[in-house]
């Protein structure tokens, strides 16, 4: 349908005024605690977009984002609900270090394709197990991912503490639980002096080719078929309970990626604190948000996670600057989350509005048959 | 389409705010006489956990009124860092604005220090819990600091052993890793040491914070017999409070415990990070801007046992816990665990 | 050396206790999922009902003010989450991991500011039954639990009562199952899923409380640390059947207990993989048994009239 310019610059206003709702209520507890909301918020676009460096954070910590997300499109629009994402990065994660630890000596062209194949076959698998455990045997996926999660974790932990402890470590009596570092010559390319790697520029083309499999390719089509109307498509004589489990593989196969990008490109190493948001940073969640604030759209989600990027680490920023809890941040955070899906609705409402003014104004389009979003 | 259009749009508005926001702001360097000493510290879970992060931060107040003030020393936290490469995020920036210090007060910190510290040669970092300064490997300003916690996990055992009836002895623990680790082996060998037929129970609950399953354990433990019980973490307040609820004795360990529950807690192994701390900014205030390591230990009464007031210890006990501190000190008590 | 005997009746009765927040919490959720609307937000509620217990109940000293208080915060939560869902019709996957945000931050900040440090309370009382307490095996087992834990298992009969014998349940189900018919029926859908939400939150608050003035009588923060998952889990395991609810929460519960026990006993395996197990257990149960439920047809969807 023709939407004018000025229309989509409306519909921008929606999502970013609720946010910049969610910041005045967060201004009035700064203001509580003392704090200059002025002051805060400079820290924390400052922290977000302000130098080079932390545009570059900004783009490290959306990539994870947009790489769980694009999974959670493909999930989504499969129908499925993917909230295993942070398992998925774990066992992404270890299988990668795994192989670059275990051939030490390999030339760097060649490792790195093999550690992003080896992490999304590991992600694929953790996520494929929920997938086959919803389409042949009906065990419901938010469950399963849920409990896959903390499997990983505790698989993590065993693994880092025990196998793969770093030799250095297994000698001391801490016993830091990490793996020894990677080969220099495994590291994904960095823009010096900032932290930016290439599994951002990755992340992006991901996102289109993403974009061109699920509307270009005939699985694409099948999987938002199957998402969009599984017994039309059952009828249609598509093997639903296959593509079902495809949905899922892949959604895991992003995500053992992001655990891949995190180790190859930021640690260097795998470390844990003995939870999963020590390693991911809580990116299989949030990427979750991520996908959905970008309209579960590969394309779309690329900047939403950038946004979201942005404030998780310009929040952190501001906590250095203007020494708040970092509570408050994630408190800030989740009102962000519930207002800005809420403006959905506002959105959507005004949406509607203009189309009922455009068609009053013009004779009515030749309908078109119903297709998958 | 509209959606690639949002996203351009989007890109466009991020360019422009970083357009906006121009350069880092430009710190005036002050004059050097009237300037504080400068401390920024990273930190893993929260200031008032009490345990690992209350221990440095109780430090940084001490040691800030030691050194005459806020006009002296000047210091800013960031906790709740338990995302790594937050926290690397954090400590890259806190160097480039400028601190004389840096601490990276978490043993998982360590591969990121090894990273930032050569881009900051004129900042000093600290790393702890650890004995690595990566002086090996050519970087000369890193100090590192660890505790000992396994000879105050001693003589917590020590004490254990000999109040417990039952024989039986429940600990609760995190992940098996680090600090945790040298205390509960430190703390098990006490116990052993004093009463061979001794049991100790360990229950390591793989998790920072769940308290709950802490308490679960603990009841556990009770159930099995144990009459002691220690542990270690921040989600041990939950166990704290099951053995108070059942007048099970408890010995802590990273700060003092005794207020959560005065009945029973018997003893705490208390960290003290200014012995660390001190040295540090005498040698940076000198020029030296690390290589050196810093150890808590009983003799340099960077841990102490803080015995629990309102708990009435039977002299005996606190002998054979004054002895035992004795021995480790003068070393004719070898602990086999832990140092190198 | 302890008795097989007295292991199991301690991993029993550990187990007993173990359930009493998933069950608070997960009862709530499969009201508020049987009405159509998945809450992800139980953990948030769970932590701001936890610490407005906490914190009522330690500057008072009265525990029932605390539960007052954990009702009174639920309330607000769950309105929140049904203003947002029912009739902002957001995303509700995405609002419930924002309004899990939301509660895990304030619940902290609030805990920060306003007490400063882990502290504890007297809390809610054990119960005491005459001469029932004091059988030998069995009192243990059974009547010597907190006041919280019993009112947790009270909870499974009443919404199964609720649910299958009065009319608000079939109220209730219209709408998960069929809200356009239900809405042509007369029965608003709207205000049907404001009761089921608003009730979810105020029964996952008191399921924190059953845990920072019940079970532990100490708050932390995070101090859930993902229980409200797991709850939400449960009703998945449960097929939204109250009673089945009830025994994936024991199911869980009981292997955790089993977990501690293979620690203790000092069984030689891996601590990382005994804390595994109950996630595992609950994942195998369910393929062994073989599912034939299917979620509430209108779960997620906002209702809109046609």
């Amino acid at each position: 349908m023709p939407t004018s310019w000025r229309a989509r610059l409306v519909d921008l206003l929606y999502p970013l005024g609720a946010a910049a709702l969610a910041f005045v209520l967060g201004a009035l507890v700064l203001a509580a605690l003392g704090v200059s909301p002025v002051e805060a918020y400079a820290a924390l676009l400052r922290g977000a977009f302000g130098t080079r460096n932390a545009l570059a954070e900004t783009l490290v910590k959306a990539t994870p984002l947009l790489l769980v997300g694009l999974g959670i499109c493909v999930a989504f629009r499969g129908q499925v609900i993917n909230i295993g994402g942070e398992g998925q990065m774990i066992v992404g994660a270890l299988l990668a270090t795994a192989l670059g630890l275990a051939w030490p000596d390999a030339p760097g062209w060649l490792l790195i394709p093999l550690a992003m194949a080896v992490a999304m076959v590991g992600g694929a698998v953790w996520g494929g197990i929920p997938g086959v455990l919803k389409a042949y045997y009906n065990v419901n996926e938010i469950l399963s991912t849920i409990m896959m999660n903390a499997i990983a974790v505790q698989l993590m932990n065993y693994l880092l503490r025990g196998p793969m402890i770093d030799p250095v470590q297994a000698q001391r009596a801490s016993q830091i639980p990490q793996t020894a570092a990677l080969n220099v010559a495994y590291r994904l390319p960095r823009w010096v002096p900032t932290r930016l790697h290439l599994g951002a520029a990755l992340a992006v083309l991901l996102a289109f080719a993403v974009y061109f499999w699920l509307w270009r390719t005939g699985w694409g089509y099948r999987i938002r078929a199957v998402g969009y109307n599984p017994h039309a498509s059952r009828y249609a004589g598509i093997p639903v309970k296959r593509y079902t489990v495809l949905a899922l593989v892949l959604s895991g196969a992003l995500a053992g990626l992001a655990g891949m990008v995190q180790v190859y490109g930021v640690n260097y190493r795998m470390i844990t604190d003995g939870s999963a948001t020590g390693f991911t940073g809580g990116a299989g969640f949030n990427g979750i948000v991520a996908a959905l604030l970008g309209q579960l759209h590969p394309l779309g989600t690329i900047p939403a996670a950038v946004l979201f990027g942005a404030l998780l680490v310009g929040a952190n920023a501001m906590q250095r600057a203007v020494q708040v809890p970092s509570a408050l941040v994630t408190a800030l955070n989740g009102l962000v989350v519930v207002f800005v899906v809420s403006s959905e609705y506002f959105r959507r409402r005004a949406q509607r509005r203009r189309l009922l003014e455009q068609t009053r104004a013009t004779p009515p389009a030749p309908a078109r048959g119903p297709s998958p979003r | 389409m509209r959606r690639l259009f949002l996203f351009a749009l989007l890109v466009g508005l991020a360019l422009g705010l970083v357009a906006c926001g121009g350069g880092e702001a430009t710190q005036a360097p002050a004059a050097e006489e009237a300037r504080p000493f400068r401390i920024a510290v990273v930190m893993p879970s929260a200031i008032n956990d009490m345990a690992f992060s209350q221990s440095m931060y109780d430090a940084l107040v001490k040691l800030q009124q030691d050194m005459g003030g806020p006009a002296k020393l000047e210091f800013v936290y960031s906790e709740n860092m338990y995302v790594v490469d937050d926290a690397a995020a954090a400590i890259r920036d806190y160097a480039s604005q400028g601190y004389d210090l840096v601490i990276a007060h978490g043993s998982q910190y360590g591969s990121s220090l090894q990273e930032i510290a050569p881009d900051f040669p004129e900042t000093s970092f600290a790393w702890g819990t650890t004995v690595d300064t990566f002086k090996e490997m050519g970087i000369d300003n890193v100090f590192a600091y660890e505790a000992r916690s396994e000879q105050g996990g001693y003589v917590n055992g020590v004490m254990a052993a000999l109040l417990s009836q039952s024989g039986v002895i429940g600990v609760v623990g995190p992940i098996e890793t680090g600090d945790a680790k040298l205390y509960i082996d430190g703390f098990k060998a006490g116990v052993l040491a004093t009463n061979p037929d001794a049991q100790v129970n360990v229950n390591y609950i793989g998790s920072f914070s769940d308290t709950a399953l802490a308490a679960e354990a603990a009841k556990t433990h009770i159930q099995a017999g144990a009459d002691v019980m220690t542990g270690t973490a921040q989600m041990v307040v939950g166990a704290i409070s099951v053995a108070k609820d059942h007048g099970v004795l408890w010995f802590g360990t990273q700060a003092d415990q005794s207020s959560l529950a005065p009945e029973i807690v018997v003893a705490n192994q208390v960290y003290d990070w200014t012995v660390a701390l001190k040295p540090m900014v005498e040698n940076i205030q000198k020029g030296v801007r690390g290589g050196e390591a810093y150890s808590l230990t009983l003799a340099n009464g960077g841990l102490t046992i803080q015995y629990n007031p309102a708990f009435n210890l039977p002299a005996e006990v606190k002998d054979a816990a004054q002895k035992t501190i004795q021995g480790i000190i003068d070393g004719s008590i070898q602990i086999p665990v832990g140092g190198e | 050396m302890e008795s097989w005997g007295n292991i199991l009746l301690g991993i029993a009765a550990s187990g007993i206790r173990l359930a009493t927040p998933y069950l608070y919490a997960a009862m709530g959720e499969t009201l508020s999922q049987r009405s159509g609307v998945l809450n992800l937000g139980v953990e948030g509620q769970m932590l701001m009902g936890a610490f407005a217990a906490f914190y009522v109940a330690y500057r008072t000293g009265s525990a029932g003010l605390g539960l007052l208080a954990a009702v009174g915060v639920g309330l607000l939560m769950g309105l929140a989450m049904a203003f947002v869902s029912v009739h902002l019709h957001a995303e509700q996957g995405i609002s419930g991991i924002g309004f899990y945000l939301f509660g895990l931050g304030l619940s902290d900040l609030l805990f920060q500011k306003l007490l400063g440090t882990v502290d504890s309370v007297q809390g809610v009382p054990d119960a005491h039954f005459p001469l029932l307490s004091d059988l030998p095996v069995l009192g243990e087992l059974f009547f010597r639990h907190n006041w919280m834990v019993y009112g947790a298992y009270a909870l499974v009969p009443l919404v199964w009562f609720v649910l299958n014998k009065t009319p608000w349940g079939l109220m209730i189900k219209a709408a998960g199952e069929n809200p356009h018919a239900a809405d042509s029926l007369g029965v608003s859908i709207a205000k049907v899923r404001y009761a089921t939400v608003t009730l979810g939150g105020v029964l996952s608050a008191l399921g924190g409380a059953s845990l920072s003035i019940g079970l532990l009588k100490i708050f932390q923060q995070n101090m859930t640390s993902g229980l409200g998952f797991i709850a939400v889990a449960l009703v998945y395991f449960g097929s939204w059947r109250p009673v089945g609810v009830l025994l994936g929460a024991l199911l869980f519960s009981l292997v955790n207990a089993l977990q501690l026990w293979v620690q203790v006993l000092g069984l030689p395996i891996p601590a990382d993989f005994a804390v595994m197990a109950p996630y595992v257990l609950t994942i195998v149960v369910l393929v062994l048994v073989v599912q034939r439920a299917r979620p509430p047809a209108a779960l997620t969807k906002p209702f809109v009239r046609e």
